[in-house]
């Protein structure tokens, strides 16, 4: 099968669930393909791919600074900022950087243009080459409010590459993973065999559903006995489009950085049908809803 | 001259609130007049950077004094700023803490606290 031009977003309710595991090795299947870590406040897929030929760009967002000798001290706003980021004492304008959610409107309610922007770093994205895959690397710094500027630019620089993309996402349904999946053709849920991850599959699949993407799941870990989230797919006719099973063999390799496509002979085979399976859903998807 | 301090509700018999920033009110006490004042505190509601609001309302109030179990980083700077001084409250009585404070008996808050961030964080 040629290589198709399409955005794969990889997504869990919480972390551990193996989104990193399976996204590198879906990248890694791929004739050339972009991977986006966009998990971006403890990103991991570099540890995998190892991307040789680094180049990193910073990512800043714009936070308000004050011209003292303007400001007049009406406090329009101090009252519009709905994050308290600033306040008025002593005569005097306080800002709070890091409190600073970057929405600009206290810059555009200042009636004398005491407020200007100016630009904070927040984080960078990192660029580099693993064989056939280009690894792009969302890294937020601490402590800041919101990664969605990070995630935005990895989206950005994905948006003229040819090929398969692979988005790695956050953990959750909050913000950063409705950035992250905004742009998918394909949402892969993946799901533990646990009562646990059952609720974190039913928290992203509503996600999945209220963003009206085509999806379907990947169940991992999968062990003999009851699978919750199995049943759960069963009963609401979610497509399950994979079982990995608990493998100590494979623990060992996601533990020491090892992609388990290029090590291994069962999950490369493995993994071809995995992305063969959401190539031909994404076609039938641009055919049924174009 | 006028003392602020955080309390649990606007009732009389209200003791002190262990938070400055979500405090439900804020009590004004006027040392001239020895007259008390239940103010809203209207950051009790808000998603993040509570402190920063709480300290703008009693700013707003003429307080000099705050009188507080704690107190966060952010709030301080502001309060610091307005130049009001900040006293560790050494009983949950509003009373006492008063008397205390006018006999010169309470010490100033040394401890103040990195900010619990991220309380209503998207």
């Amino acid at each position: 099968m040629g290589p198709t031009k399409m955005k794969i977003a990889v997504l869990s309710g919480k972390g551990g669930t193996g989104k990193t595991f399976i996204a590198v090795n879906l990248a890694a299947a791929a004739q050339n393909a972009t991977y986006l870590d966009c998990d971006i406040e403890e990103p991991n897929g570099h540890l995998f791919f190892k991307p040789a030929n680094l180049q990193s760009e910073k990512v800043t967002v714009g936070i308000p600074f004050v011209a003292e000798k303007l400001c007049t001290g009406c406090r329009q706003c101090v009252e519009f900022c709905r994050f308290n980021a600033l306040a008025y004492a002593n005569n005097k304008l306080l800002i709070f950087d890091e409190v600073c959610h970057s929405c600009g409107g206290c810059i555009l309610f200042c009636p004398e243009q005491a407020l200007t922007e100016k630009a904070k770093v927040i984080g960078e994205v990192q660029r580099g080459i693993s064989e056939n895959v280009t690894v792009l690397t969302g890294m937020l710094n601490t402590g800041e409010p919101s990664g969605v500027p990070i995630i935005k630019k990895l989206l950005e620089k994905t948006a003229t590459d040819d090929g398969l993309a692979v988005i790695d996402c956050p953990p959750g349904s909050a913000c950063v993973v409705m950035e992250s999946i905004r742009d998918a053709d394909y949402c892969l849920l993946v799901a533990e065999p646990t009562l646990f991850g059952l609720h974190n599959l039913q928290m992203v699949w509503e996600l999945v559903r209220l963003f009206e993407k085509p999806y379907g799941v990947v169940l991992n870990k999968c062990l003999d006995g009851d699978n919750p989230a199995e049943e759960f797919c069963r009963e609401k006719q979610l497509k399950v489009l994979a079982k990995i099973a608990f493998d100590a063999d494979l623990g060992r390799l996601n533990s020491n950085g090892i992609i388990a496509f290029r090590a291994n002979q069962k999950y490369q085979k493995q993994f071809a049908q995995l992305l063969q399976a959401i190539t031909r859903e994404v076609q039938h998807e641009t055919a049924v809803n174009p | 001259m006028k003392i602020a301090l955080p309390v649990d509700s606007n009732s009389r018999e209200t003791g002190i609130c262990p938070s400055f920033g979500r405090a439900p009110y804020f009590l004004i006490y006027e040392t001239e007049t020895k007259k008390s004042t239940f103010i809203d505190n209207s950051a009790i509601a808000s998603q993040g950077g509570a402190g920063i609001k709480a300290a703008q309302v009693i700013i707003d109030q003429g307080a000099t004094i705050l009188i507080t179990p704690r107190c966060g980083e952010n709030a301080a700077e502001v309060i610091t700023a307005a130049g009001i001084k900040i006293y560790k409250s050494a009983s949950d009585s509003v009373a006492d803490n008063i008397a205390a404070f006018t006999q010169g008996k309470l010490t100033v808050l040394e401890e103040i606290h990195p900010g619990l961030h991220r309380h209503g964080a998207n």
